[in-house]
């Protein structure tokens, strides 16, 4: 640990220079290529969960940035301040961890990615999972120097309201609910198909295999070649961890309607219901 | 040649080398046995895909689901429900974990003990119900056959090798059938489903309400069976027939195939409401029918090759090394525990009171069974890993029974691992106490996934639990051998004809309005004994409890001596009754100002069903159970 921490520091000044050759992630980072990363210091580490957490311990040199923190500033604008605050600068690489399964993780990739920070991917395993594992941790808090970061908006990965509204009956183009079953019972899209989180991570990662996923939507007659778009809840948690889950799938054309169905019901949009059934009382708890 | 089958006498001085003598560690050992068959999961998901491109119709869609355990589920062909096959109710913590993970990933969360020992995961997308499938296989179990006309889950009493009066352990029995039958061209087009129930003793299990009930028996030294023929609830009920005095082991299997064969052949392949076998022994007359499959049973043995009988193997299933007397396992004082036969009260420790209703004593000394309490059979998948540890670290037997009263039975605790065995189930809510009492009502799933459901029978089954539990009422011990057990319609999944009070679903129509109401019945039992419940009356949906409660105040007030709550209401049912009220006439007087209700006007709240806040209607479609 020490001496990680050590090789950091002397080779921090080294990589202030931007003629590195960085390496380009993959849509999950493991943990041994964070682990050589880390140790070559050519990796920023975005470590999500709520300050006090990261203030106990955290992955090596990782920084801290809450989700709660990046919602605040969830303007264009206000993710490439974060990202150039956090010392990230275009070719990056960033490998972003939470301790929520993933979801936390996966939101604030995509804002990363939305802004044209595409060097960006998901630790596969949550914080937990990697200090169970043994692996290292540190407790001191990093914070970088400064650096320009450029605005190059991917546009094709964000749905809004009316775009989701406007392709509803449209073939080739699939909205996928990514809340658990009894809620997507209660009220969804309409049209919608649901695929829970829950399916989609395994106890080893917070996604299973490309094999696994792609079975799991070819069950459900959905082609890698349509266009996707994901939504849940809330704040585009679940449905980001499902936007990365289709990615890593194979399917190229997946879309993120990050405001999900509290502003899809906010806004009166039309809801299919299901009230046939008491399926809430099957609940245990 | 007359056909007779090896049998492997059990060997019932196993070694007890292999159990360790720090208990806490104890892994005793891995089930090998596999029901799965890994092709289906690919057949399966292959159908599904067909079906949904309109390559294969609905019907034989239809057939070909119900025969690999998906039922359609409530009003939404898109979702099913998946019965997992548990033979004879012995389940892993391997398989209870798998389970969590499979109610995780495709379900809701939760799964379901049903009154016929399956698992169920409800609301499974049909698209996932072969990945549900695929992570069974992993773990050796099968919904192949849990619905469909065929050979359903072969039950067996969860004190099956612990009870205190059985004549051998049948569990080994009930699985070599289960594996014989399981997949076997002999059942897989009978006219209707086809159950069969095995029972420890005379007490035990439910042998008189099945297709088949056989019951441990010995005779001058002979291992055999009492086999009742034709038993079964629905909403036509039958008590089944004792076929003969006994039925030695040598003939168990070619008994099972002549029924089998017979209903087969004989069994009305037209009427969907009147198929089921317990309607052809009654329309032919028990004494032919008897005689049919006697000589059915002669043929059998005449006909079928020993290769073919030898794949009825007990040899397979006695795999449990278990010890049979007591063992000195540990340096503690063992405690006596005289909580199982005092009487406790509301404000004894809650560990007291759940000793005294959830745990009793087993044959084998020192070892105690210990019953998991959960609401209607619901288990959260959280809940299920903790169980599946707890039976680890806890029971020498290392599985789990679940039971028709739809919770788990832990069998071969030590008494000094009692308390933290309790502790380990109540840090997750699983400690609830009265799993052996009235307090522990069963319910059908109802309107919460079933289409054939007219109420909320699984709400309103967890409402009795945990108002009794909160007035204290499995602490009386005059309530004790009284149960309560509720379906949604008269089809009798809740086993309400069994129960001492018993209810099914229905609608009634007051003044211009519908309500949610239940008949109710009295004076059922289960056992080799087991009889019928008695019609009473209907109590609106919201009244039920309030009715439970004035019928017990009743007894109170008219029972005599130490008479139980269970005897007074079957005298009450012979119209014997000593006090006011004599019989059931008398009670449904008494009753009425509970049961009858305002118009809507003036009690809106009792025309509306549990878990609803929308006005009530019957709604129904067309039940699976047949096709």
């Amino acid at each position: 640990m020490n001496e990680l921490s050590s090789k950091i520091k002397n080779k921090n000044s080294k990589n202030n220079h931007n003629d590195i050759k960085y390496k380009t992630l993959d849509i999950i980072c493991d943990a041994d290529t964070l682990r050589s990363l880390i140790r070559k210091n050519e990796v920023r580490v975005v470590d999500v969960r709520k300050a006090q957490d990261y203030l106990l311990e955290h992955i090596p040199t990782a920084v801290s940035l809450p989700l709660a923190q990046l919602l605040e500033k969830d303007t264009p604008q206000g993710i490439i301040s974060i990202l150039q605050d956090l010392g990230i600068s275009d070719a990056m690489p960033a490998v972003i961890y939470d301790d929520t399964f993933g979801a936390l993780a996966a939101r604030v990739a995509w804002s990363f990615q939305y802004v044209g920070h595409i060097n960006t991917a998901l630790l596969e395993l949550t914080f937990t999972r990697w200090k169970n594992l043994g692996l290292e941790t540190e407790k001191k808090s990093n914070r970088f120097e400064k650096v320009n970061h450029s605005l190059n908006m991917n546009h094709t990965i964000y749905a809004d309201a009316s775009y989701v509204e406007h392709i509803k009956d449209q073939p080739g183009k699939i909205l996928i609910d990514s809340r658990e079953r009894l809620n997507f019972l209660t009220e969804h899209i309409p049209n919608a198909k649901n695929i829970p989180y829950t399916m989609l991570g395994s106890d080893d990662s917070i996604l299973r295999s490309a094999r696994e996923i792609k079975r799991y939507i070819e069950n459900r007659g959905i082609s890698t070649d349509s266009e996707i778009i994901t939504y849940c809840g809330s704040v585009g948690t679940l449905s980001g961890l499902t936007y990365y889950a289709m990615k890593l799938a194979g399917a190229q054309n997946v879309k993120l309607y990050s405001k999900s169905f509290k502003e899809w019901k906010s806004l009166g949009k039309p809801k299919e219901e299901f009230r046939d059934a008491n399926y809430w009382d099957l609940s245990a708890e | 040649m007359v056909w007779r089958p090896t049998f492997i006498v059990l060997n019932k001085k196993a070694s007890i080398s292999s159990v360790k003598s720090n208990q806490k560690n104890v892994s005793t050992r891995t089930l090998t046995q596999k029901w799965a068959n890994e092709e289906e999961t690919e057949m399966f998901a292959k159908n599904v895909r067909l079906f949904r491109q309109g390559k294969l119709s609905e019907d034989d869609f239809r057939r070909f689901r119900l025969q690999h355990g998906a039922y359609g589920s409530r009003l939404q062909t898109n979702y099913s429900m998946v019965r997992i096959k548990v033979p004879s109710g012995e389940i892993t913590p391997e398989q209870l974990e798998k389970i969590a993970s499979l109610s995780e990933s495709f379900s809701i969360g939760s799964a379901h003990v049903s009154t016929r020992q399956n698992v169920q995961l409800h609301w499974v997308q049909l698209e996932d119900v072969s990945e549900v499938m695929r992570g069974l296989a992993d773990v050796g179990l099968t919904t192949r056959e849990a619905c469909g006309n065929t050979v359903r889950n072969v039950m067996c009493s969860h004190f099956a090798g612990v009870c205190q009066s059985e004549e051998f352990d049948v569990t080994p029995y009930a699985k070599a059938l289960a594996r014989f039958l399981l997949r076997n061209p002999l059942c897989q087009n009978l006219p209707r489903k086809f159950k069969i129930n095995f029972a420890c003793c005379a007490k035990h299990g439910l042998v008189r309400i099945a297709d088949i009930g056989l019951t441990s028996a010995i005779k001058d030294g002979t291992r055999g069976f009492k086999v009742y023929l034709g038993g079964g609830l629905g909403a036509a009920s039958f008590i089944g027939h004792l076929l003969e005095d006994f039925t030695p082991e040598d003939k168990l299997l070619s008994t099972c195939m002549a029924t089998i064969r017979l209903f087969d052949r004989r069994g009305n392949r037209e009427n969907m409401a009147r198929n089921r076998m317990r309607y052809l022994v009654h329309e032919l007359g028990w004494d032919k029918f008897q005689k049919m499959v006697l000589k059915e049973r002669s043929i059998v043995e005449m006909t079928t090759a020993s290769s073919t009988a030898r794949l009825f193997d007990l040899k397979e299933e006695n795999e449990v090394m278990l010890p049979s007397k007591s063992i000195t396992t540990t340096n503690k004082i063992i405690k006596p525990l005289p909580m199982l036969n005092e009487q406790v009260t509301v404000e004894s420790p809650v560990y007291v009171r759940w000793l005294h209703t959830n745990v009793v004593p087993q044959k084998q000394e020192e070892y105690f069974t210990a019953f998991v309490t959960l609401g209607a059979g619901d288990i959260t998948a959280r809940q299920l890993r903790v169980l599946a540890g707890a039976i680890r670290e806890f029971s020498i037997e290392g599985t789990a029974r679940n039971t028709p009263q739809q919770n788990f039975a832990i069998r071969y605790i030590k008494a000094d691992m009692l308390h933290e065995f309790y502790n380990r189930l109540s840090s997750v809510g699983l400690a609830n106490t009265g799993a052996l009492t009235i307090a522990s009502v069963v319910g059908c799933s109802g309107t919460t996934s079933c289409n054939l459901a007219i109420t909320n029978s699984h709400r309103l089954a967890k409402e009795i639990q945990s108002k009794f539990l909160e007035l204290g009422l499995d602490t009386e011990d005059c309530l004790r051998d009284s149960t309560i057990k509720i379906s949604g319609c008269p089809n009798s999944c809740g086993q309400h004809e069994i129960a001492t009070i018993g209810f099914f679903g229905g609608a009634s129509r007051i003044g211009a309005a519908m309500a949610p109401t239940y008949t109710m019945l009295f004076g059922g039992s289960a056992g080799e004994h087991g009889e019928l419940g008695k019609g009473v009356m209907r109590v609106p949906a919201k009244r039920v409890i309030d009715t439970i409660s004035k019928i017990i105040e009743i007894y109170k007030q008219e029972r005599s001596g130490d008479e139980t709550l269970n005897q007074w209401i079957n005298k009450i049912v012979r119209g014997e009754g000593a006090g006011n009220v004599k019989n059931i006439e008398n009670m449904k007087i008494e009753l009425l100002p509970i049961t009858q209700l305002a118009p809507i006007e003036q009690d809106a709240e009792s025309y509306v069903d549990y878990g609803n806040d929308i006005k009530f209607t019957a709604k129904t479609a067309r039940g699976e159970c047949a096709a």
